[in-house]
């Protein structure tokens, strides 16, 4: 381990890893949209039609109000950069890279954090009353969402002994298929909070500009050009962020132990694999369900965390036995 | 004994137990009466399938047996009678949302912890592997008296008072692989009269009162004192 901290090669690799993140999130934005789309019975854009958004944002000129002051335009760098450092982290081709001296889930959450802190910020700096209207809703469910989110953490920290995502999956390659109740119940926490966090159906709807119920979308309604291309990208990551999490923890077969092309190519091809199913079942489920009114969504937390205590206390019952 | 060392079987018993604990959590929480019905009828197939996953893991056919009265009892025959019976009283879009969902939610919690240290005691089981099934069951028979405590309806009532009966027979099946097979028969006897009993008085109630709302009977009983 400790030659390999300081091998060129693995440290490309966690390079490479980090791009592949950035690279890879409008892919997977786009085949949400796609199969939802389908479900629906529409054609629906192609596949790299959130590429084309994001150049032409970039080559359009930004427009910044003249109430705002400097934060306002350096909340998107911050943004994106804390959900890009938070995307470096986390294991998507193999474990034991380099970076995953840093790759513990209580840091991930810090970087989340740290970018929803400055959106909202940026929100309410223009002035406006969508922006500070949708600053403080987001504010209510991640403060609602983030117990939860912990909670699930510690369960899976409880089984392998580390708060350590690599650690973490790791462990789990190594134990086989192990049914775990706590495991059942942290996945089903784990997908509320996704949810909840990522801005999708039941509790916000991605692709609205117009409802009274928006999100995400009021905070960087005053965005335009190159910002809101950061902005949007940062929210494409925080799916793929928390897609990969929930494959790669729960489901951790394909990814590679060693840095062999073959193994590499494998956990490519297995993490493909997860997030284009993980994908459908989000296009499923947000076909199938209905946005819920703003005042149910701390219900919706509220089973998250309870499905996160429910999976801390089997765990203790069930599965460590005295 | 730590749940690696367990087999596949075992390891799927643990997790169905876990699921029927959490059907009564959303029991506690659900508020539409028919949503309700439908969680139970899922607790007992939940129940009908932990019985006969221990019934292959240990080798005990008197246990399939059990299994199949659970299932066509609990999971199919009661909720649909109860089903008719809210078609027939026009309750199907009744709805009761929980008083203080959340403090309701942390005593259940705390039902399940508590439970969990009545059963650390126990040393001597003569199945080590589902020893702590009956923490869950226990702690199943106490939410389902809390659901009686802290619901209204009479139905949902009802309800908590059978998944009281699912936890009874979960410890059953965890503690000595079934009960002699007399006192199931006689025990889901039982309960299927207490369903008919229960069908037969709620037309009474909500002939004499005009709904299923129990918490009105005070209030009939105060206005006949003055």
């Amino acid at each position: 381990m400790a030659d390999l901290l300081n091998s060129p090669a693995a440290w490309g690799l966690a390079l490479v890893q980090g791009l592949l993140f950035l690279l890879a999130a409008p892919l997977l934005t786009a085949w949400v949209r796609r199969v939802k789309a389908r479900l629906q019975n529409r054609r629906g854009a192609p596949l790299l039609q959130p590429y084309r958004d994001l150049y032409k944002l970039f080559a359009k000129e930004a427009m910044v109000a003249r109430t705002t002051s400097g934060l306002f335009l350096a909340a998107p760098y911050i943004v994106f950069g804390s959900t890009l450092l938070a995307g470096a982290v986390v294991p998507l081709l193999a474990v034991n890279l380099p970076t995953a001296a840093i790759a513990d889930v209580i840091v991930l959450a810090g970087f989340f954090a740290l970018g929803r802190f400055f959106l909202t910020l940026a929100g309410m700096d223009a002035g406006t009353a969508f922006g500070g209207m949708g600053a403080s809703r987001e504010m209510l469910v991640s403060a609602l969402a983030e117990p939860a989110l912990l909670m699930a953490v510690f369960t899976l920290a409880m089984t392998a002994h580390s708060t350590n995502l690599s650690s973490v999956v790791a462990y789990q390659l190594d134990a086989g298929l192990v049914l775990r109740p706590s495991y059942l119940f942290a996945l089903l926490g784990l997908v509320l909070v996704a949810i909840a966090e990522t801005g999708r159906i039941p509790v916000d709807n991605p692709a609205t500009h117009l409802e009274l119920t928006m999100i995400h979308e009021a905070m960087i309604l005053e965005y335009s050009g190159r910002h809101l291309a950061l902005m949007e990208g940062a929210a494409q990551l925080k799916l793929m962020i928390y897609g990969v999490l929930i494959s790669n923890i729960f489901f951790p077969w394909g990814i590679a132990t060693e840095f062999t092309p073959a193994a590499l190519l494998l956990g490519l091809v297995a993490i493909t694999a997860k997030l284009a199913l993980l994908g459908v079942l989000l296009a499923v489920a947000e076909t199938v369900l209905a946005k819920m009114r703003l005042f149910r969504a701390p219900e919706f937390l509220n089973m998250a965390l309870l499905f996160s205590v429910l999976g801390l206390l089997s765990h203790v019952i069930l599965e460590v036995g005295a | 004994m730590s749940i690696t060392q367990l087999s596949l079987l075992e390891q799927a018993v643990f997790v169905l137990a876990a699921l029927v604990l959490f059907t009564s959590f959303a029991l506690l929480g659900q508020a539409r009466l028919l949503s309700t019905i439908h969680l139970f009828a899922w607790q007992g197939l939940a129940l009908a399938l932990v019985s006969s996953l221990v019934a292959t893991a240990t080798n005990e056919p008197h246990l399939y047996l059990s299994a199949l009265l659970t299932l066509s009892l609990k999971a199919l025959l009661i909720p649909w009678m109860l089903h008719r019976l809210v078609r027939r009283l026009e309750l199907e879009r009744h709805a009761e949302p929980l008083r203080h969902p959340v403090m309701v939610m942390l005593a259940g919690t705390a039902l399940v912890i508590f439970s969990y240290w009545i059963v650390l005691p126990i040393e001597r089981l003569e199945l080590a592997a589902t020893r702590n099934i009956i923490a869950i069951s226990l702690a199943v028979i106490l939410i389902g008296l809390l659901i009686m405590v802290m619901r209204r309806q009479a139905v949902i009532k009802v309800i908590g008072f059978m998944s009281m009966e699912n936890g009874l027979f979960l410890a059953a099946v965890a503690a000595t692989h079934g009960m002699p097979l007399v006192v199931e028969l006689g025990v889901a006897f039982d309960v299927l009269i207490a369903a008919v009993l229960f069908g037969v008085f709620f037309f009474h109630i909500s002939e004499s009162i005009e709904s299923l709302d129990v918490d009105r009977l005070n209030r009939l009983r105060a206005r006949d004192k003055s």
